[in-house]
């Protein structure tokens, strides 16, 4: 393949080559050429497949806007799809492949897709979302029949499954001046800012500042370099390049995305892939310029059919030529200040077609220079050639009324350059809510003046735009005329929207899927637009324009979640986590804390250690450490009259030394939480929440206090990090304390259930409380945080005796479900106490939160889901959220319910579980199946039992 | 957005936690007309303009406060530590 670079020029460094690999086949480009530049200086012209109907397609466009271009880029064996070619900086190394072809993309299968067209037309997804009303394919079953063709068949590349190792950062900043774009507008205004003494960020999309600068000609070129290294010198300056400014939100918010690292093989040592910025700007000044349109004829997707812009912007920037042989298209002058500067680039311009009747003195100069034909009053009716451009048609042409005087005729070429004037990018304005306003003269959507938050410079603002004639489709018989090009949408898609009765644009944009791909139509919406206006013979502004959302360009998943993932993701640990770690357990993240999940021994599955460790409760004693528990600190003359409001259950009775168990509900009259409140002196008590409802619960205090009842005198202090606890729990658990701790009883009579002592451990002060939640006897040990782990050491050395063993959150949940007491698993707001079986909890004497909407007709309906017990009938595991059928595997039937838990239980020597059913008590003794398609695909007989497995009378914990 | 908290100054919106409607007033707790307790858990106006809400400055001081905010654009006219004046629809 012959090499279309040229010799000189351009942005490139030509004294380091760089290899690269695309669809499997090696590559030599430049230091300073994108994917794209150096792909079609190598010749390549066909990128990729197009979306519906599997046509060739090529570059059209040489930055951001490029619609076509998507590749997919493998590092490690993760894949990124979608990244335009336009923008990839390539680097030694890169591997990159094509999309959306099979097998190949000279030769691909499905582009019989093409003769298919009717099959695809507007609407298509729609139609077969809403499918037949009629028929085997009724409603949405058509979808689920297609969509595997569907699926297969379009898409734009697919992602990969292995986790990303990239990492992520996120910035906040703050500057009294943010510069979007740093073309000569841009640098323009950082230039005057900074003079101010004003501490200004610049960000500029691509590698290289300088924006038009760096492709417009030579002498923009030098005056936009002293102003960057100017700019670049000054301390109240930043300048973020590769950085590209996606979002606006309130308070003159915005949001860019870096790409610090992409144009590396590997990223520098402590360098994130990407970085989020969030920039709090007092002033914006948009600089984002304006993009290049297509005009919409005939066969206008052929590779080879390009923007003029993208044409001078490859040979400006990095020195390549997009073809040998050219003939330019336009509806404006700017067209013919492209074909000159090619020319001095040494292009062959043969012609340039014209819809306008007359063309300027100062065009037909540039023409002149170009050494190209001018041909007024005539348009480009029809492309040939197979994958790539080899003439097109040109004919007499009447913009005015759409005829073609004349006959057609074949131009010899192998690039055709198209003007269809020019967009401002609006997108950041129109984001902040501005409406843009339709400027006749320009045909473009313009930003509307300025607000107090922003302001438009430049292109952006319309400046310099060359006028063009009111003209966005060639209306000509023959091939295919595409707006959208990503998400191949045509010029009869619009028209058919039309005829079945869309008009606004927001309904022709949801119908068509117009402007909906991953380039969101920045080439296709205003020729759009301006067909449906056409088609409802309205002035293009009474069609309106869509608002812009977030984000302008595609965003990084991973640069979104920063610091909520991978290493910089905050943990909380309990002071025994280093002991749980170093005597075998595994740690298991619940919310942000970390928990041991069971302690294995050599050889030792989970399942076999939470095993042990249960039955070692059960029959001996055990300890766990529960330091999780949230804790709120609640003191003040009125504590306990807040705990009567709050609680379903009285709290003023209870005496002090003594805890209750308490559930509080919702306003709604559903379950919020449960848990323990002890009353420590008369005006104090603490009151444990569970782990991952511990914010919640504080939060709901707080705001009764704040809201509701300011009058009550209680102050609320969370205390979870304050206290380390653990609780031992067994036959023998009076024992092992009796072995360590000191100044205090410990008898049934000085600590009965529900009792609280103070005593020593170790000479560190305790705190217990008799309270159980595994069914056995059992004792929580609370003590300052920072000796934790001195008194969990006294603990274990005083369990020697009596094999004391640790267990983990695998045996917690074992002993709770025996006991069938509920967690977060069953309290998850859909449920009432009823439901739950707490209905005990409930005073009648009093009013609280939920008391007067807990009895509404459809919270005491008995056919409601309730708590269940569950037993494996065959023997297999179960599975926590199978759902409960009454039907076999082939013919399950509505689901009547979900398992909440599961575990082998060692009291049963079998599985079991607790599950929330319809009218689950009553369905006591009966048997019915767990069922778990999509995941295990186990579908398990089971027998309803009570939810209380184990000691229900409570014996063994009182006694 | 940024709201300014009585108590702690200017802080970004990732420190607040919406609680949601500050026009209405808890029924009596001894009440139990299902009318007037459903109205206050669900019916909310939803009105475009002036809202005041509950915002509570849960990164920060953990105080309530009554935000009076504009629901089209977002700009906040007013903040003070709840319980604000409680104007806005009354309920009977
Ligand atoms: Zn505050």
């Amino acid at each position: 393949m012959t090499s279309w670079r040229i010799p000189s020029g351009g942005r490139i460094d030509r004294a380091k080559p760089v290899r690269f690999s695309f669809d499997g086949k090696s590559y030599t480009g430049f230091a300073g050429d994108t994917l794209a530049s150096a792909l079609l200086a190598n010749g390549v012209r066909l990128f990729g497949r197009s979306f519906k109907y599997h046509r060739p397609r090529g570059l059209v466009a040489a930055g951001y806007e490029e619609p076509n271009a998507l590749v997919t880029v493998t590092t490690d064996g993760a894949r990124e799809p979608n990244i335009r070619a336009t923008e990839l900086e390539v680097y030694d190394g890169l591997v990159a492949e094509s999309q959306n072809r099979y097998p190949s993309l000279a030769f691909d299968l499905q582009a019989v897709n093409q003769l298919a067209g009717k099959a695809f037309s507007a609407g298509f997804y729609y139609k077969t979302f809403m499918g037949p009303v009629i028929g085997p394919l009724k409603g949405t079953r058509a979808w689920m029949f297609c969509e595997s063709f569907i699926r297969r068949a379009a898409g734009l590349g697919s992602a990969g499954t292995v986790t990303d190792p990239a990492r992520y950062e996120r910035m906040n900043a703050f500057c009294d001046v943010l510069v979007v774009g740093s073309g000569p507008s841009g640098l323009e205004a950082a230039r005057k800012a900074a003079a101010d003494g004003k501490r200004v960020i610049l960000c500029e999309t691509n590698a290289a500042f300088g924006g038009s600068a760096n492709w417009a000609g030579s002498d923009q070129a030098g005056f936009a370099e002293t102003l960057i290294s100017d700019l670049g010198a000054n301390p109240g300056v930043t300048l973020l390049n590769r950085t590209t400014v996606w979002g606006c939100y309130d308070g003159n918010t915005y949001a860019a995305l870096e790409r610090v690292s992409d144009h590396r093989k590997q990223p520098v040592i402590g360098e994130p892939r990407h970085r989020h910025w969030v920039i709090r700007a007092d002033h914006v000044v948009l600089a984002t310029g304006a993009l290049e349109r297509l005009l919409v004829f005939p066969g206008n997707d052929r590779p080879g059919v390009m923007l003029a812009s993208a044409a001078q912007r490859f040979a400006g920037e990095y020195g390549v030529l997009p073809g040998k042989r050219i003939v330019v298209l336009t509806n404006n002058d700017s067209a013919y200040d492209a074909a000159a500067k090619l020319r001095e680039r040494d292009a062959l311009i043969t012609t340039i077609v014209d819809v306008r009747p007359t063309v300027g003195d100062w065009a037909l100069a540039q023409a002149k220079e170009a050494g190209a034909e001018v041909l007024a009053s005539h348009a480009v009716v029809a492309t040939g050639g197979r994958n790539s451009l080899s003439s097109v048609t040109v004919q007499p042409f009447d913009a005015e009324i759409n005829a073609f005087p004349g006959p057609p005729r074949r131009v010899a070429c192998d690039t055709l350059l198209v003007s269809g004037g020019w967009s401002p990018v609006v997108h950041l304005a129109s984001q902040a809510g501005a409406k843009p306003v339709w400027d006749d003269k320009l045909q473009a959507f313009l930003p509307p003046g300025s607000s107090s938050g922003w302001e438009a410079v430049g292109a952006a603002a319309g400046e310099g735009l060359e006028p063009p004639a009111p003209l966005f489709e060639i209306k000509a018989k023959g091939d295919k005329a595409f707006v959208d090009f990503q998400h191949d949408v045509t010029a009869d898609d619009v028209r058919l929207a039309h005829r079945e009765g869309y008009q606004s644009v927001e309904h022709l944009k949801r119908y068509t899927t117009l402007g909906m791909a991953t380039d969101q139509g920045k080439t296709a919406n205003i020729p759009g637009m301006a067909i449906m206006a056409d088609a409802l013979s309205k002035p293009i502004p009474e069609v309106g324009t869509t608002r812009f959302r977030p984000p302008f360009t595609g965003v990084s998943l991973g640069a979104l979640a920063a610091e909520r993932y991978g290493d910089i993701r905050p943990g909380r640990l309990t002071p025994m986590h280093d002991w749980h770690k170093s005597n075998g357990a595994g740690m298991y993240a619940a919310g942000l804390w970390y928990r041991p999940e069971s302690y294995n021994r050599q050889g030792e599955s989970v399942e076999d250690a939470y095993i042990r460790e249960a039955k070692a409760v059960r029959r001996n004693v055990g300890i766990v450490d529960v330091s999780t528990l949230g804790k709120i600190d609640i003191q003040g003359p009125d504590a306990a009259e807040f705990l009567d409001r709050v609680y379903t259950n009285t709290f003023s009775t209870l005496p002090v030394g003594k805890a209750r168990y308490g559930l509080m509900l919702r306003e709604d009259g559903f379950a919020l939480d449960d848990g323990t409140t002890w009353r420590l002196a008369e005006n104090r008590f603490l009151m444990t929440t569970t782990t991952a409802n511990a914010g919640r619960v504080m939060q709901h205090l707080e705001y009764h206090l704040d809201c509701i009842w300011p009058d009550l005198k209680v102050h609320l202090t969370s205390v979870t990090d304050q206290w380390a606890a653990a609780a031992v729990a067994g036959p023998k658990s009076r024992e092992v304390l009796a072995a360590c701790v000191k100044r205090t009883k410990l008898d049934n009579k000085a600590l009965p259930f529900m009792g609280i002592v103070h005593g020593r451990i170790a000479q560190i002060p305790v705190m217990i409380c008799r309270l159980s939640f595994s069914g056995e006897r059992a004792y929580e040990v609370y003590c300052g945080a920072h000796h934790g782990q001195r008194v969990w050491d006294a603990l274990m050395e005083a369990g020697k005796s009596f094999d004391m063993q640790p267990y983990g959150l695998e045996a917690l949940g074992t002993l709770r479900i025996e006991k069938g007491h509920v967690t977060g698993a069953e309290i998850d707001g859909r449920t009432t106490a009823q439901d739950l079986h707490l209905d005990w909890l409930i005073s009648k004497k009093k009013p609280f939160v939920g008391s007067a909407m807990m009895n509404r007709e459809g919270l005491t309906d008995p056919k409601r889901w309730s708590l269940v017990g569950v037993i494996s009938l065959s023997g297999e595991k179960l599975r926590g959220g199978s759902h409960i059928v009454d039907g076999p595997a082939d013919d399950p039937g509505r689901s009547l319910g979900h398992l909440t838990a599961m575990c082998f239980s060692p009291l049963y020597g079998k599985y079991i579980g607790l599950a929330l059913v319809e009218n689950g008590t009553g369905r006591i003794g009966t048997r019915a199946f767990a069922t778990d398609p999509a995941r295990s695909g186990t579908h398990i007989p089971v027998e309803f039992v009570n939810h209380i497995f184990y000691d229900p009378k409570g014996e063994r914990m009182h006694g | 957005m940024r709201i300014t908290c009585p108590h702690c100054g200017p802080r970004d919106l990732v420190e607040f936690s919406y609680h949601g409607d500050a026009t209405l007033t808890r029924p009596d707790s001894a009440s139990t007309d299902q009318d007037v307790w459903n109205a206050y858990v669900y019916d909310r106006a939803n009105p475009a303009g002036e809202h005041r809400e509950f915002w509570q400055h849960s990164g920060g001081c953990r105080k309530h406060l009554v935000v009076t905010r504009n629901t089209l654009t977002h700009a906040i006219s007013g903040v003070d530590f709840a319980p604000g004046k409680r104007t806005g629809r009354k309920r009977s």
